[in-house]
């Protein structure tokens, strides 16, 4: 057992992955000699050297699109998106051709590139540097999508996303990089697309992901003086969803809540709400509700923490749940 | 006259310069300038007040005041160079570094520190100064320039568009395709790109195997590449290329070849990724020093000159950091403000929701 930062861990875990497999390249931009601007790809130019790791042109749609060729090729490579919001000039090749293509060869190709995104706000940042974009990309068939939340995670579910023969769009909380955790390198990882109970409870389910998580525990402990006992769960998988996991813990609490940093239109949480309805509709005892940003641009960041749900308005929605 | 790499008829000098290093006039065979000792006195003085606005905001950035500050150090005389070639109906599409060429477009320079605080995304009024909004996402002005220089045309307007862009961005598609736009429509464009020989920790030959200017041969209009630290040659360049985009012979490429002397950002550490080495030898280029050497050796100015420009810079150092302490952050509910220009339901509905949630907390405050 070691205590490593979200960063750290996430950087282990590539390169365990790099040592495991020859195949795996790291390519993004400043991910070489200065081991990208968040550091998680610290060091491992220096040990793998610049054919392994590599400082690319500055041009998202090239870095997506080679990798593709890279992996046609036999290699896995692991691509850096420097921030959520420099995503979108390679949203074409995600969306119409990693996506696509395994499907096109009649499941004779297969694209294992992974695609890390740090995202999210709270860090004080200027536009496009706070966004969470998970929905464009599980609304995408063809693509894996997770979210990690914390060091243990980050090291495991890099290595799994590495592993994974689809092509696996991979979140980071940027937020969340310099927290720390327990790993235990030698610990069986949860299966990749399952989702976890992180805290367990009896009175509302509380849905997270990502950054998410760690300001749901937080208002779990501060309730739970009050008497109120909020089970929260960490989906880690975000396409596929762990549904079991989630249904199970509804027809316990009969109350739900999902929680998000993105917009709640047409957010990750839409289509929760929708499916906890379906599948748990007589165990319901409220509404399911949602938490998250608003629907505009994210604003300057002197407005962040009002645009970013808190405890406080996870718990406003928790409590909502009881009005009914 | 513009060398037009893509006819090759001759080798082309390698770097227009003016003013040496060392502050002595020199002549090229394309380009001259004929420049009032007033004028002279006025291009360094936009020179020193620039490059005190930039340590000023460095400085409030150190003290928490902003978040991030991309500073100009290094790149006066090419933005300087090049805003003072403007027109009042010439149109400037900046990126995120473009201090200097804001300051020549009568931006307030206070007005540059909101989107860096966090105040807002972008504070002023871009068709007041004829000069855009910062662009943060790299390279994607470009294509805006062209557009708009496709609409001066069309207009039949007396004016030209200029776009600055880092040697980083010329890897970027959307940069490549306003080549290709510029080139096919003839669209009075100015490319302004900076070559500060860093995109953060990734230097030049990560981007470019060839000179960036020679770029422009290749999809068919002029490539030029001038000496960025001199603020003579960047005038004289820009204002021909300029000329010659509104006379209706089309878009040019300026490489003006510089550097960035400090970090990328407040946020970076160049320790990391280029020897101090480098930095010394390109102090020995500063963009302002050889022009004041220039304004000594010809009694274009005296000490007392020197120093009033001195004294009004930390003036306006001052003024910018009290009306950056000043500056009030938004309201909440200013969030879902100019989103759309009518009134839209949806917002609406969010609006009223969380205005009802502040008001559950005392006061109203969060
Ligand atoms: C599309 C996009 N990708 C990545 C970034 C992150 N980023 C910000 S500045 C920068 C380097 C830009 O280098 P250059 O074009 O040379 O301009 P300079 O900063 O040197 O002025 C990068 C990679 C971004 N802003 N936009
Ligand atoms: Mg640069």
């Amino acid at each position: 057992m070691t205590t490593l930062t979200l960063a750290k861990a996430i950087n282990e875990g590539l390169r365990t992955a790099m040592e495991a497999d020859a195949k795996v390249l790291v390519m993004g931009e400043d991910v070489g000699k200065l081991g990208g601007v968040f550091r998680v790809t610290d060091g491992l130019q220096k040990d793998f050297g610049e054919s392994r790791v590599i400082d690319t042109p500055l041009a998202e749609s090239g870095i997506i699109g080679t990798a593709i060729g890279l992996a046609l090729r036999g290699y896995r490579p692991v691509c850096e998106i420097q921030f959520d919001g420099f995503v979108f000039p390679a949203a074409d090749q995600i969306i119409t051709q990693l996506a696509k293509m395994p499907l096109r060869s009649l499941g004779k190709l297969r694209l294992p590139v992974v695609v890390r995104i740090p995202c999210g706000g709270g860090i004080g940042a200027v536009e496009h540097h706070s966004e969470s974009p998970e929905a464009y990309f599980t609304h995408t068939g063809g693509l894996r999508v997770v979210a990690c939340s914390n060091p243990a995670d980050g090291f495991h579910m890099i290595q799994q996303a590495i592993r994974c023969d689809d092509p696996v769009i991979f979140f980071e909380p940027k937020r969340r990089y310099w927290e720390k955790g327990e790993v235990e390198r030698g610990a069986p990882p949860l299966p990749f697309d399952r989702g976890e109970v992180v805290r367990p409870g009896t009175d509302v389910t509380v849905v997270a992901y990502g950054p998410m998580v760690r300001t749901c525990l937080e208002a779990a402990a501060a309730v739970a003086e009050e008497g109120r006992s909020l089970e929260v769960l960490d989906l880690r998988s975000l396409n596929p969803l762990d549904t079991e996991l989630i249904y199970e813990s509804v027809r316990k609490t009969g109350r739900c809540v999902i929680a998000h940093e993105a917009p709640v239109y047409s957010g990750l949480g839409a289509e929760i709400a929708t499916r906890v309805t379906e599948a748990c509709f007589y165990h319901l005892e409220a509404p399911v509700l949602r938490v998250g940003g608003f629907s505009t641009p994210y604003p300057p960041s002197r407005l962040e923490d009002h645009y970013l749900p808190d405890l406080d308005r996870v718990l406003d929605a928790v409590d909502r749940t009881f009005a009914f | 006259m513009t060398f037009d790499a893509s006819r090759g008829a001759e080798a082309p000098p390698e770097l227009v310069q003016l003013l040496t290093p060392e502050g002595e006039r020199v002549e090229h065979p394309a380009y001259d300038i004929d420049l009032t000792p007033e004028e002279i006195r006025g291009l360094y003085r936009d020179l020193v007040l620039v490059r005190r606005v930039d340590m000023e905001a460095v400085a409030l950035q150190r003290q928490g005041e902003l978040g991030i500050w991309a500073s100009l150090l290094g790149q006066e005389a090419a933005q300087i160079g090049s805003g003072r070639a403007l027109t009042d109906a010439d149109m400037a599409f900046p990126t995120y570094r473009e201090h200097g060429v804001a300051w020549c477009r009568d931006v307030d320079p206070v007005n540059l520190l909101g989107l860096f605080r966090g105040v807002n995304h972008g504070g002023w009024d871009p068709a007041e100064h004829n000069f855009h909004l910062y662009t943060i996402v790299i390279g994607s002005q470009t294509l805006h320039a062209v557009g708009y220089a496709m609409g001066i045309q069309r207009d039949g307007a007396d004016a030209a568009t200029i776009v600055y862009f880092g040697d980083g961005a010329t890897s970027q598609g959307d940069v490549n395709e306003a080549f290709i736009w510029a080139s096919v429509f003839n669209a009075p464009v100015v490319f302004f790109c900076q070559n500060n020989q860093w995109a953060i920790s990734e230097p030049l030959e990560k981007q470019s195997k060839i000179p960036l200017y020679r770029r422009a041969s290749g999809f068919g209009f002029p490539g030029i590449r001038v000496d960025g630290n001199d603020v003579f040659a960047c005038l004289a360049v820009t204002r021909q290329a300029l000329k010659n985009a509104r006379e209706g012979q089309g878009p040019t490429l300026i490489e003006a070849f510089t550097y960035r002397m400090g970090a990328h950002t407040t946020s970076d550490d160049p320790t990391r990724y280029r020897v101090a080495g480098e930095l010394e030898a390109w102090k020995l280029k500063d963009p302002i020093e050889r022009v004041k050497a220039y304004m000594f050796k010809t009694q274009i100015a005296d000490q007392d000159y020197f120093d009033a420009i001195d004294a009004e810079a930390a003036d306006l150092g001052r003024d910018v950091r009290k009306r950056c302490l000043e500056m009030p952050d938004p309201h909440p509910l200013e969030i879902f403000d100019n989103v759309y220009t009518e009134p839209h339901a949806l917002l609406v509905e969010e609006r009223e929701q969380y205005a009802a949630y502040l008001a559950t907390f005392e006061g109203g405050d969060r």
